[in-house]
């Protein structure tokens, strides 16, 4: 088992809550609730193939497809699902675009309810109370946080994920990007950037060029 | 329930916000096998998503500030298995089985975890949307003792239907236990100083995804 690995990588007992987990999953494998195989394959499904490269991708794509672009933002699943490059997300999401006007952030104040088709499972700032409860009523102070001021006269809009509709940000491109393919501007694209809590990366003079 | 710890929009005092760069998906493994316990005994189907928030909710408040996420996930997971009578209290007091366990209409198999998929919750109307985008709209100032989906932060103010989002499985019937319920669910949104008294700030903007029974007309 990969938590034995890790306590004898460390050097350590067995915390309570590897030993409670461990007992739970015993009990409901006997009991014949679950396969093991199948934890496995759910484990490696989130650690490898869900994650917020596809959300950059979708985003790029926008980037340089401005009819692709139109529909994300009028149905974002039905233009996800209809790049077959692109695997099937949910029904239910939602991208919403940051202007010159207007930054979005996105927050889920009475769980942690996440885009995790296209950014995978959220990060641990996502679910704490400190993000939960003050992005809401000072999303400015939650932002200067991360690092990002946005220039005066920018109106901040927070999507509260009260139900099964999920929000994807589609930040505005860098400047100095004209002409990039599809694939160097995905990598400008952060996590961050799609959650609203953050900005796409600035192009490097040196890698300006090669995004060409 | 509904006014307990888990509704956090507003609150003072939690500190700052602490990103962590490089963050790995799980913190340990354990944290995995929750998430993918979680993940393969909803698939059973003797529960909804709302019923496993409900849980999470139901925890006492210091047990759920003093829990990670998936420390509380656990917790809600193995108060659930009992209650549902999957697993004995003495099976969890013995770190084994006991007795074999009863029959499930639905495993998750191995097939059905390398299919990466998600639930849909939309469900065909019952009836026409009662509101539509532009339409002035006050939220109730409701606090049932159960599920709700109406953060306090947002009851009892007044605010525009910016968008309808389909009909869509109602939380507050499901985590009963009482069937989906299907109801309109709307985009509304809020100024901040509707929401938080004449100093906020005018910059912000607030949307809940608000379903029709929260709603009155204004």
């Amino acid at each position: 088992m990969p938590a034995d690995d890790h306590a004898h990588d460390h050097g350590s007992e067995l915390s309570e809550m590897q030993l409670r987990v461990r007992a739970l999953e015993s009990i409901l494998t006997e009991k014949g609730y679950v396969d093991p195989a199948a934890l496995d394959q759910i484990v490696e499904n989130v650690e490898t193939r869900i994650g917020p490269h596809i959300g950059a991708r979708v985003v790029a794509r926008a980037w340089v497809d401005l009819e692709f672009k139109r529909r994300l933002l009028a149905d974002a699943t039905e233009a996800v699902n209809s790049v077959a490059e692109f695997d099937p997300v949910a029904a239910h999401l939602i991208a919403v675009e940051n202007t010159p006007q207007t930054h979005n952030v996105v927050v889920c104040t009475l769980c942690s309810c996440y885009p995790w088709p296209v950014l995978g499972l959220p990060p641990v700032w996502y679910k704490s109370a400190p993000y939960r409860s003050r992005t809401v009523i000072d999303p400015k102070g939650v932002l200067a946080e991360f690092g990002v001021s946005l220039p005066p006269g920018t109106d901040i809009r927070i999507w509260d994920s009260t139900a099964e509709t999920r929000f994807l940000v589609v930040p505005m491109r860098p400047a100095g990007t004209e002409g990039w393919g599809e694939e160097a501007l995905a990598a400008l694209v952060t996590r961050d950037s799609m959650v609203g809590t953050g900005l796409p990366k600035s192009p490097e003079p040196q890698k300006a060029e090669a995004g060409r | 329930m509904t006014n307990s710890i888990h509704d956090m929009g507003g609150t003072h005092g939690f500190g700052p916000v602490v990103p962590e760069p490089n963050e790995p998906v799980f913190h340990a493994d354990w944290e995995g096998r929750v998430y993918a316990l979680q993940r393969a005994m909803g698939a059973t189907g003797l529960w909804t998503i709302d019923g496993g928030r409900a849980s999470l909710e139901n925890l006492p408040p210091l047990a759920y500030l003093a829990s990670s996420y998936y420390r509380r996930w656990f917790l809600g997971l193995e108060g659930r298995v009992v209650a549902h009578g999957l697993v004995g209290e003495d099976e969890i007091a013995a770190g084994r089985a006991l007795r074999p366990g009863i029959r499930l209409n639905r495993k998750l198999t191995l097939e059905d975890a390398k299919v990466v998929s998600y639930p849909h919750y939309e469900r065909p109307p019952p009836g026409p949307a009662h509101f539509k985008a532009g339409d002035r709209v006050r939220t109730k100032n409701i606090s049932p003792p159960t599920h709700t989906r109406l953060p306090r932060y947002a009851r009892g103010k007044l605010g525009t239907v910016e968008a309808v989002r389909g009909c869509h499985v109602f939380p507050d019937s499901a985590a009963l236990g009482a069937g989906e319920n299907p109801q309109w669910l709307y985009t509304v949104v809020f100024s901040g100083q509707e929401l938080w008294g004449d100093e906020a700030d005018p910059a912000i903007k607030v949307s809940i995804e608000a379903f029709e029974p929260y709603l009155l007309p204004a």
